[in-house]
């Protein structure tokens, strides 16, 4: 019996690779590939030329030469004698600073405003709105440079902070007055804060490049040993939970093991806070933070904050009512349906859109530019840039760090997604 | 006989009483709204008191707006005398003063009616696309803005010429023609870029007619061809076609056409384009192009083809890894190196095509969205009609996948305007910060920041926000479940 297999084979012909689907994709990926190919030789070519009309050439040897340049935020120790490779860690991480302080506040004030903006309130309801669409429909950058503007140009100058004899003995105040019990003060210069001294530090050690704190380590491990012992806890309630069907009060336990350890080393360690104190013509001690940090951070949080509201509401109106309903059916409790039932599902939802706002945020941290924070952008593709005059190195690289930590975040994201995706058939 | 009881049987209706005092009209709105629980009750004053605090402190100040003055300090004087010594007031006259840099930049100011007039064709050209089936608001928005774009006019217009008459008819036979036969608008919407450009930029008209000759040459070509090697061949030889015009004979045919009939508007350079004007010919450039760009990266990172799928996967991810200020620093610095020696481009038109490059990558993901929430049924039920991947693409699968992602689609294009305030970095005259930093640098107003940011702020805000409501009509009027 003649079946379809039976059929004759076609004998190949050139003009199949035009009209037959087997080979069209073959074809036309050979001839992507080869466009591509020439595409990107044509752009190399073009750099090798200008560079060698520019008498100029490609590496980055440049980085170990001296910077020359002060940057005000440092996280690790940096003097204007270290390399331009080290003020560009240095700006990576001024970058991950802002960026991080960025998320944590945004999203604390984000889950707020969108809560809020759910609640049965009204009046709540409508201003969250308003604060929404407000911040959501004007730039970033607007934001950015008013709240600049506005800390170095309405804050009083350090000099109206002096009292002098004559104003003590007349009885006048300052003209201006710091807050909070005389610990913050706000002036056109920067933020000054309290900063955090230990009295009995435990000393260090210098291996190499990297410096040990051995404070600062001591406090993690107590930090870390803390919760693993809380977690220990809990695992140890549920198992009884499994085993009796009552769970064992765990709440002053866990608090307990969480605070008195940590509370013991400060207090060892003699930790206490060191004021800003006005002194000649500015603030001494304390720690200075510059404006363009502080309205970078303000604007960044005021502006993500709308969207992760936004994320937020959305992940909640998800979950159908039927959910809370079947839980309070089942005898659950309002808290542990809200623990147990409604979360595990609306973050589902929420999580993965907030870690590319988070995303996000990280790359609008750029835009310090406006406000001259020197973070990545502002050391290696600015000053680093502009003294050194390698636009090409400078810019590939600081895409590629920028590329790396985006990558970093969407992979956190794509670890996440696969752990909570709904397991389907 | 006993005598029969009669139970008490009620034969008229009572009185309809009146709901109790808590339960109805205002009180029982503000009871449910403001105070139903003690958590609300807080929250509710504390609402109150923050508004309180908020006008309190803001009323005067708006209240006490000066509008005519030469400097901060006049209007400061102006200020503490008609309202006393600690008054505060805004000082609304830098805007009055200033107005037209915000809005022009230092494009020349006899010819501001070149923008004004490119503006008011935008709505009709985008009218047939963005109301194609609701008359009523199609009709809405173009009278509105014939009777906008002519007063418009009459302000910006060299008075005693008879350029405002002519243009004032252009706009009112446009009207015409969009209330008569809208469908006929579809040719200003294919002709409007070449139009805007020659509008804005000035210069001979036949350069830009040529380039739509290349246009059109494209257009012949895959008309001729499609039937006989495929959508794809046919464009490709189309594109090819095209750029060869455009590379021989744009030049000499444009040169030729201007020598025998010289026709065109004095040229304006880029480096005077600034403000909103700057904005907005970036923004709706860049949203223009990256939606089919954008369309066809989606397309390819669903491609079954492993090396269209590779490099367009690695077009996202990097455009998206890296932020906005990168490229925009690589257009204006490192093209010099990736471009031939001695070529030297627009900065307009190079900015402009990294930040469409940038949004592209964003509508891709968007797109790819839409795509993966349509049921694979549907690819199915296309191959099942015969139809080939294009015809798919056009007819079932597209419509369908685009309608999913308008939300984002519009987001997108709503940040990309936003965004658009960053080319103030290369040098640009961006509203926000170029033009504003040029106002307060002016002696007379130096130390002002809320008036030019309230105002800058406030256009944004507008054009943003009737973007996002506009694609709230638009995903109602798709709505085709029922749910």
């Amino acid at each position: 019996m003649a079946l379809a297999a039976d059929t004759p084979k076609a004998s190949f012909r050139p003009s199949m690779l035009i009209y037959d689907t087997r080979y069209r994709a073959i074809t036309i990926q050979v001839i992507v590939l080869i466009l591509f190919l020439l595409g990107v030789s044509w752009l190399i070519n073009n750099t090798v030329v200008n560079l060698a009309a520019k008498d100029r050439d490609f590496n980055f040897s440049f980085l170990w030469n001296r910077a020359g340049y002060d940057i005000g935020q440092q996280l690790i120790p940096y003097t204007n004698d270290s390399s331009h490779f080290r003020a560009a860690v240095v700006g990576v991480l001024n970058t991950l600073l802002v960026a991080a302080l960025a998320c944590l506040f945004a999203t604390i004030l984000g889950v707020v405003v969108g809560i809020l903006r759910l609640s049965k309130n009204w009046l709540v309801g409508r201003l969250m709105t308003v604060y929404v669409e407000v911040f959501r429909n004007v730039p970033l950058l607007l934001w950015i440079i008013l709240s600049y503007t506005i800390l170095s140009e309405a804050m009083p100058e350090p000099k109206d902070f002096k009292l002098t004899e004559a104003m003590i003995a007349e009885g006048t105040a300052a003209k201006a007055q710091m807050w909070l019990d005389n610990s913050v003060a706000l002036t056109n210069r920067g933020t000054n804060i309290p900063s955090v001294l230990l009295s009995r530090p435990l000393g260090g050690l210098e291996i190499g490049p990297l410096s040990l704190n051995f404070s600062f380590l001591a406090i993690i491990a107590v930090l870390a040993g803390s919760i693993w012992l809380q977690r220990t806890f809990k695992r140890n309630a549920t198992a009884v939970q499994e085993a009796t069907g009552v769970r064992p009060v765990t709440w002053w336990k866990s608090l307990l093991v969480l605070v008195v350890p940590i509370v013991a080393l400060l207090v060892a360690l003699g930790v206490h806070l060191e004021y800003p104190v006005f002194k000649g013509f500015n603030f001494k001690d304390g720690i200075n933070v510059a404006h363009s940090f502080t309205a970078l951070l303000i604007a960044l949080v005021l502006y993500s904050a709308t969207y992760i509201a936004e994320i937020v509401r959305s992940g909640v109106l998800a979950i159908s009512r039927g959910q809370s309903e079947a839980a309070f059916a089942l005898g659950l409790r309002p808290g542990r349906t809200m623990k147990l039932i409604i979360l595990p599902q609306a973050l589902r939802v929420i999580i993965p859109p907030l870690i590319s706002q988070f995303l996000n945020i990280t790359k609008n941290t750029s835009l310090g530019i406006a406000v001259s924070y020197l973070d990545l952008r502002g050391t290696l593709g600015g000053i680093t840039m502009n003294q050194t005059g390698r636009e090409l190195e400078c810019m590939l690289l600081m895409m590629l760090i920028y590329l790396i930590i985006s990558l970093i975040i969407s992979a956190v994201m794509n670890v996440f997604n696969n752990s909570v995706k709904l397991k389907e058939r | 006989m006993a005598k029969s009881v009669t139970p008490f049987v009620r034969d008229a209706m009572l009185p309809q009483q009146s709901p109790p005092l808590t339960e109805k009209g205002a009180i029982k709105w503000l009871r449910e709204n403001l105070f139903s629980g003690p958590l609300n009750t807080i929250l509710t004053l504390l609402a109150i008191a923050a508004l309180f605090l908020l006008i309190k402190g803001s009323l005067p100040w708006w209240l006490h707006g000066v509008w005519n003055a030469a400097s901060l300090g006049e209007c400061r004087s102006i200020i503490s005398e008609s309202f006393g010594e600690t008054a505060s007031g805004a000082c609304w006259a830098v805007i009055r003063e200033r107005w037209h840099q915000f809005i022009f930049g230092f494009y020349p100011p006899e010819e501001y009616w070149r923008p004004v007039l490119a503006f008011a064709l935008m709505f009709f050209a985008l009218a047939p696309v963005l109301f194609s089936e609701s008359r009523f608001g199609r009709i809405a928005l173009l009278s509105s803005v014939t009777v906008l774009g002519i007063v418009c006019l009459f302000g910006v217009t060299p008075a005693g010429g008879a350029l405002i008459w002519v243009l004032s008819a252009v706009l009112l036979g446009l009207m015409a023609v969009a209330w008569a036969a809208p469908s006929k608008l579809l040719i200003l919407s294919l002709l409007f870029p070449a139009l805007a450009f020659w509008l804005l930029w000035g210069g001979t008209v036949w350069g830009p007619v040529v380039v739509l000759l290349g246009f059109a040459a494209l257009a012949l070509v895959y008309r001729v061809l499609r039937t006989y090697i495929g959508v794809v061949m046919a464009t490709a030889l189309g594109f090819v076609t095209a750029c060869l015009w455009w590379y021989f004979a744009q030049g000499p045919v444009s040169a030729k056409l201007q020598a025998i009939v010289p026709f065109g508007l004095q040229h304006v350079d880029s480096d005077r384009f600034g403000g909103f004007l700057l904005a907005i010919t970036i923004g709706v450039t860049a949203i223009v192009a990256s939606l089919p760009l954008g369309i066809l990266l989606a397309l390819g990172r669903r491609s079954d083809m492993f090396l269209i799928k590779t490099l367009s996967v690695g077009f996202i991810e990097f455009i998206r890894g890296v932020p906005l200020i990168t490229m925009l620093f690589t257009a204006s610095l490192l093209l010099q190196y990736f471009l031939p020696p001695n070529t030297n481009f627009d900065l307009i038109l190079r900015v402009d095509i990294l930040v469409t490059l940038f949004a592209s990558a964003y509508i891709a993901e968007v797109v790819r969205g839409g795509l993966a929430a349509l049921p694979r049924g549907q690819y199915e039920a296309a191959d099942a009609l015969g139809l080939d991947y294009w015809q798919a693409q056009r007819l079932i699968i597209m419509p369908q996948a685009l309608k999913i992602s308008i939300p984002g689609i519009v987001s997108s294009f709503i940040g990309l305007f936003k965004d658009t305030t960053l080319v103030s970095f290369v040098g640009l005259l961006d509203p926000l910060k170029g033009i504003t930093t040029i106002v307060r640098a002016d002696m007379a107003w130096k130390g002002i920041y809320w008036e030019p940011y309230i105002f800058v702020g406030a256009i944004f805000f507008v054009i943003c926000f009737s973007m996002s409501r506009y694609s709230m009509y638009l995903e109602r009027k798709l709505k085709t479940d029922h749910r």
